[in-house]
């Protein structure tokens, strides 16, 4: 009993338990309902896998069950954000506690209810526990916007070399506020259309219906509310990164304030779909994203220089080569950052790409070919976060020597890959027809199902160790269950 | 990372395997269905459940082609179009006039005025249609294929020419769907055997090299071609193929827009994109091996 009672209290009391146990949560249900759809639906796998676990699967109710799909993943992926945050910032300890109990019962109980609801037989039960689960979630975000505040004087900056008032107030700490606090409101720019539409079924998928010209508030809601929350997971793990690598200076002190101007400005133009403003909303848009991706961009030159100084500093007058080198030494500090340049090779660039051949492309393309990209530069987006999360989890848990290089480099390499090849298939009919596609069709799902495939090996192949490190009695566990990130933070 | 490496450079030939010249003209096997296309179904008049949750609807009774418009059936037309002066050939591709739309200036809307437009493009290896000057014929072994590459004008110049029209959305939903809420024309559930869709293993498909092809219209009938069994697939109104092989085009013009819809999912497409109530839209110059039509008509 007690063997059982001390491996709950590391898994749901320490900070490092709990962003294990959300993602593992994460990759089991990943490797279950990646079964359902592409390459393995192809193979017959996902009929195996629906009669295995008994799924009831209705087809007028895919698109419900997918955004129940995509919702109990994002909530887990919030909860390790939060994690992360009430870890590595200082916070009273009743918050803290407060917060990660309400958000880990939130998403456990999102992920079970809602996943049972939508696959297993419409228990509407289940429906109602899995919106308590959100709402849970919801309650977690309010706790934490207060224990942000960052106008209490404990927690002012004293530390020049960081962004702060003239009076002390942590600038940082207001991008972390700013950016919880218009998540919460966003959350109800879905959560509004949610409950009116009805049962979670009768709802869409917005990138079916991006062309129609007339769209109803909610459905403009929801449109903006999925493109809003999915930039706040990026700029919260943006902020995160910045915190565990002790970004600061001068560099800090232009970037805080852009990544404030920047996550307000981006949400009012996103609400802003929802309203009048709707005309202008994208140019607000822009007008939000670029400040927000200039401070991004500070972080990675900050922190590359950081890498290339400390990698060089016993060499008198490093060659380009050795600074490379020394850049690139470690993946789990290089990897995240390089992560978010190359997203915009995926995303950002593809995007902007897309918007200026708009003639060419969307208004000519099926609407099919656009709902490839639509979804295509989102699954890029998201799959991008969660390698960020998974390279800061490598240094979570004191991965050194070999493995470090063997696990960071795995990650980048493998994502990469995968997304370098979800790219070239968003864009194919720039330059392949439809009649000849199907060659490079099965390179590039040879480039994403091994990308993908390996990424996801890597991750079983860490949890099938944290999993049997829990077995020993003085395993890795029993030192992280007191640990807080706050005191790993780069010097 | 030499492992890596190695590992690398084992999958290499796998993945260079992929890079096998394309053969679009490679041989398609040939298969008499049974299925006439030059038959019509009647649609009765009355209410129907429309859309993915069921919104009740109403149509007036009309009739709607069996099949797609199969290739030998468009060729026959572009003859008869063609010496009646309603058709032109201008550089590789035949072309004929549509009175064009109303412009509403609605964001995104491209105007479609008045003139000439492409119905189905001569010089595109997909094109199943070849024209030696003076006679459309049709490539041997795809005589009863669904005609692709033809662009909406081209579908609704065919219509025209004949006095039908393209169907409504709503017509071609109902012809689909019957009176109940059934997700595909069969039923509720979807089989490699009832229709023709991506990876969907049919004779005519072969993944590693040219991909997913049509089968002829009227295949999925519930016959066994050479050992491949299919599945009787009509819908309940026996109308073939409202489901796979090729997207429909259908005959809305919608107010600021200048789209047009497509309904049935195709070769090229996932399961789910079959059903019923799935919408797919392009601007009407749009051609593709994957986008047919078949022809509506009021009631007799």
């Amino acid at each position: 009993m007690r063997f059982i009672k001390e491996r709950l209290i590391y898994l749901f009391t320490s900070t490092k338990g709990l962003i294990l146990v959300a993602i593992a949560m994460i990759a089991m249900e990943t490797a279950v309902w990646g079964m359902l759809s592409g390459p393995m639906a192809e193979m017959g796998v996902r009929e195996i896998v629906i009669r295995l676990f008994g799924m009831d699967m209705l087809q007028a109710e895919r698109e419900g069950r997918i955004i129940i799909l995509y919702h109990s993943i994002a909530m887990a992926v919030v909860a390790i954000e939060t994690y992360m945050i009430t870890s590595i910032l200082k916070m009273k300890p009743y918050y803290k506690v407060t917060i990660n109990a309400l958000i880990t019962v939130g998403y456990i109980v999102t992920m079970i209810f809602g996943m049972g609801f939508a696959y297993f037989g419409h228990n509407w039960a289940f429906h109602g526990v899995y919106i308590f689960g959100l709402s849970i979630i919801f309650l977690a975000g309010v706790v934490l916007v207060i224990a942000l505040w960052p106008w209490n004087k404990e927690y002012y900056q004293t530390d020049k070399t960081y962004a702060r008032t003239k009076k002390g107030v942590d600038i940082e700490r207001v991008a972390f506020f700013a950016t919880g606090l218009t998540t919460l409101i966003s959350a109800l720019f879905g959560a509004v259309p949610g409950s009116f539409l009805g049962n979670g079924f009768q709802i869409f998928l917005a990138e079916n219906i991006i062309r129609f010209p007339e769209k109803t508030t909610m459905q403009y809601s929801i449109i903006g509310h999925l493109h809003i929350m999915l930039a706040l997971i990026a700029i919260m793990i943006t902020l995160i990164i910045g915190r565990w690598l002790n970004f600061k200076g001068i560099l800090h002190k232009i970037a805080m304030p852009l990544m404030i101007l920047g996550t307000i400005v981006l949400n009012l133009g996103v609400w802003g779909v929802a309203t009048p403003l709707e005309p202008i909303a994208h140019q607000i848009i822009y007008t939000g994203a670029t400040p927000s991706m200039v401070a991004a961009l500070l972080l990675l030159i900050w922190s590359w220089a950081k890498l290339i100084r400390e990698g060089t500093a016993l060499i008198e007058k490093p060659k380009f080569g050795q600074k490379v080198a020394a850049l690139v030494r470690d993946p789990l500090k290089f990897g995240p950052t390089w992560q978010m340049l190359y997203m915009n090779f995926t995303t950002s660039f593809l995007g902007i790409f897309m918007a200026i051949r708009l003639d060419e492309i969307f208004r000519v393309w099926p609407a099919r070919e656009e709902r490839i990209e639509l979804t295509g530069h989102w699954h890029a987006l998201s799959a991008i976060i969660a390698t960020i999360i998974l390279l800061y989890y490598g240094d979570i848990i004191g991965l050194k020597g070999k493995i470090r290089q063997l696990y960071g480099w795995g990650i980048i390499f493998f994502s990469d890959l995968a997304l370098a090849g979800v790219t070239i298939f968003e864009m194919k009919r720039l330059f392949i027809s439809e009649a000849e596609q199907q060659p490079l069709v099965n390179i590039l799902m040879y480039a994403i199902d091994i990308g993908l495939g390996s990424l996801l090996i890597l991750l079983a192949i860490v949890m099938v160790w944290r999993l049997s490190d829990l077995f020993k009695k003085k395993g890795r566990w029993t030192e992280e269950k007191d640990q807080e990130l706050t005191s790993e933070v780069a010097k | 990372m030499k492992r890596l490496i190695l590992t690398l450079l084992l999958l290499l030939p796998v993945i260079l395997s992929s890079c096998a010249p394309l053969d679009l003209n490679a041989p398609i096997p040939v298969f008499e269905t049974g299925v006439d296309p030059n038959t019509w179904v009647k649609i009765p008049a009355g209410e129907f459940f429309s859309g993915q949750y069921d919104e009740i609807q109403t149509t007036d009774a009309y009739e709607m082609m069996v099949t797609d418009v199969t290739t030998l059936q468009y060729a026959a037309f572009l003859n008869e179009a063609l010496a009646a002066g309603s058709i032109k050939i201008l550089e590789d591709q035949v072309t004929g006039y549509y009175p064009g739309d109303e412009f509403h200036g609605v964001k995104h809307e491209e105007r479609i005025d008045a003139g000439d437009y492409v119905f189905i493009p001569l010089n595109d290896p997909s094109q199943r249609i070849e024209f030696d000057g003076a006679q459309f014929t049709v490539q041997a072994g795809y005589e009863n294929h669904p005609m692709t590459m033809v662009s909406w004008f081209g579908a609704w110049g065919y219509c025209g020419f004949y006095g039908y029209r393209l169907p409504t959305e709503l017509e071609w939903e109902k012809a689909a769907r019957g009176t109940d809420n059934r997700p595909f024309p069969w039923g509720d559930e979807i089989l490699r055997e009832n229709a023709n869709f991506y990876a969907s293993r049919d004779p005519f498909e072969n993944m590693k090299t040219f991909g997913s092809r049509t089968s002829p219209v009227g295949f999925y009938n519930g016959n066994t071609y050479d050992g491949y069994v299919t599945l009787d697939s009509a819908s309940i109104y026996g109308l073939y193929d409202m489901a796979g092989n090729v997207w429909q085009w259908t005959g809305n013009v919608y107010e600021g827009m200048h789209l047009r819809f497509m309904r049935g999912g195709s070769k090229d497409t996932y399961d789910m994109d079959l059903r019923i109530w799935v919408r797919n839209n392009a601007t009407p110059t749009y051609f593709s091996p994957g986008v047919g039509f078949r022809c509506s008509r009021d009631n007799p």
